[in-house]
């Protein structure tokens, strides 16, 4: 895997899993007179979702869930392709644009700097004030011993 | 059998529309939304997206509010909406090792690397009706804070399975990744004896009530297992999936799920080994009891492989596999419903000749021979 690839993973990742009203209103000025020409319109299906037996062994099928998939070409000619969980074809329309645009040197490391990794730690903040919550919620059990004798 | 019928159509509309008043309810109180049951029924989405085979909770929530709160109908509701979507992609399997927990406890050991995470759960509630809730519910101030005196451990550690402790010290039968493409019911019907996948997603799928009341059936007796939570958790895994025009994979989000792993018996191997055993449960959301029952059922139809007599209902893999999926089951119950007319005149006619054959002296005294 090239470092460009391990990039563009992240922030395909960051886009997918960050909050869609958040990442589309974050992410419009970075498209404001840019155009894109839709390859192929998002469209709405499903992945199936596989688990592991006991976690970590052999594959199986869990169920479905809904995922939204779209690709566009900017006018430079770079490929964008957004595959999202959910219906949302807004952000799948728009995370494809941005995909495009991050992959063309001249917008990735302002974009990646000012769009990427506020999202990246809006996600991470979200996931450590969780986190802070549960642990509020660890426990520590005592045994009795049991006054039979 | 049932035939086919005409007419009745305004009756049909006009029940319908009475349908959809009744859910309304009492027009002086707001209208449910989709978002609130999504939001504040998050148990009840989880039970329809399992079983209804579709991680999406707006449909859920959907499907929820459509059906008047008939989690049963809503399955099925979101079930026939599946079969409108074309299937993209087979994710990666999820790996639930590194899953954002939001709950994590085991039953078999007390202290242990991560520590016991309860979470929200009702466990050690009173069970006692919360008149609060009747009246104005908490304050947004009494949700906001929740902290303990304790505050010092909030960093996050690493939560190791407890199962794999097991399998390190070889007390435990371990999983091996046999690294097949799993079997999928949704394709391919499944026959029996089935592989361990298909099995699997059949109860995943399965209805709650029906896995529960033989996941029960085993402690009571009839196909003893011997069972210990070993480990449960709730929490967000990190769906991903490696499309073919891109040659990499990429994750499309996260989704909850809960997963139950079960310390069976131990029980001696075809090698001569003597090691605990393992049943598997995985839902989406939270869904405990589910996947608690899952694995329970999941341990007792490997009776084969560890030279078990399958003497108890929750050892019969094509029963239980075959009556588990409750829109199957509603779809064939339900159909009594409709009109079966021509079915039952033919067996009045039947019974009425031969109570009739009966009153002749002929057909009397056939009957005394």
């Amino acid at each position: 895997m090239t470092q460009d690839q391990t990039l563009r993973q992240h922030w395909i990742s960051v886009m997918a899993k960050s909050n869609a009203e958040l990442f589309l209103d974050l992410s419009s000025e970075y498209i404001a007179g840019q155009d894109f020409e839709t390859i192929r319109a998002p469209e709405v299906g499903l992945t199936q979702v596989r688990g592991r037996m006991g976690g970590t062994g052999s594959q199986f099928n869990v169920g479905d869930m809904t995922i939204t998939r779209c690709v566009v070409q900017s006018t430079k000619g770079h490929y964008g392709y957004s595959y999202i969980k959910g219906r949302n074809k807004d952000h799948a329309y728009r995370a494809a644009q941005l995909d495009a645009l991050l992959q063309d040197d001249e917008h990735q490391s302002a974009t990646l700097a000012s769009l990427i990794q506020p999202l990246e730690a809006t996600l991470a903040e979200n996931a450590a004030a969780k986190a802070n919550e549960v642990a509020q919620t660890k426990v520590d059990f005592f045994t009795l011993v049991r006054g039979e004798d | 059998m049932y035939v086919a019928v005409k007419g009745g159509e305004s009756a049909i509309q006009n029940a319908h529309k009475l349908l959809d008043k009744t859910r309304r309810g009492d027009l002086t109180f707001p209208e449910l939304s989709v978002a609130q049951v999504q939001k504040q029924l998050p148990l009840a989405v989880s039970r329809v997206m399992t079983e209804g085979s579709v991680y999406d909770p707006e449909l859920a929530a959907l499907a929820i509010k459509q059906s008047a709160g008939d989690l049963v109908e809503a399955i099925f509701l979101l079930r026939a909406y599946r079969t409108t979507l074309s299937r993209f992609y087979s994710s990666e399997p999820i790996d639930t090792t590194t899953m954002q927990v939001a709950r994590r406890i085991s039953a078999t050991f007390k202290d242990l690397p991560g520590g016991q995470l309860l979470g929200p759960t009702f466990d050690y509630t009173h069970r006692l009706l919360d008149f609060t809730l009747l009246a104005d519910g908490r304050t947004p101030e009494e949700l906001a804070n929740i902290t303990s005196q304790d505050n010092s451990e909030s960093e996050s550690e690493s939560i190791p399975r407890v199962l794999e402790m097991l399998e390190k010290e070889a007390l435990m039968v371990a999983e091996e990744d046999e690294q097949k493409t799993p079997a999928d019911i949704t394709q391919d019907p499944p026959s029996y004896p089935c592989n361990r996948s298909a099995r699997l997603q059949a109860l995943a799928r399965g209805d709650e009530g029906f896995l529960l009341a033989l996941g029960y059936s085993t402690q009571r007796g009839y196909g003893r297992n011997h069972p210990f939570a070993g480990e449960i958790r709730t929490g967000d895994v990190t769906v991903s999936l490696l499309p073919e025009e891109l040659g990499f994979s990429i994750d499309i989000g996260t989704i909850e799920v809960t997963e139950c792993e079960m310390i069976n018996g131990f029980s001696k191997l075809e090698d001569g080994d003597i090691k605990f055993t393992r049943g598997y449960g995985l839902a989406f959301g939270m869904n405990e009891r589910k996947t608690l029952s899952m694995a329970l059922i999941d341990r007792a139809l490997q009776a084969e492989k560890y030279g078990e007599e399958r003497v108890s209902p929750a050892q019969q893999e094509e029963f239980i596999l075959s009556h588990c999926d409750n829109v199957e089951a509603a779809g064939f119950v339900s159909h009594l419903k409709l009109p079966h007319y021509v079915d039952f005149q033919s067996e009045l006619e039947l019974l009425r000749r031969l109570r009739a054959e009966r009153t002749t002296p002929d057909a009397a005294s056939g009957d005394q021979s």
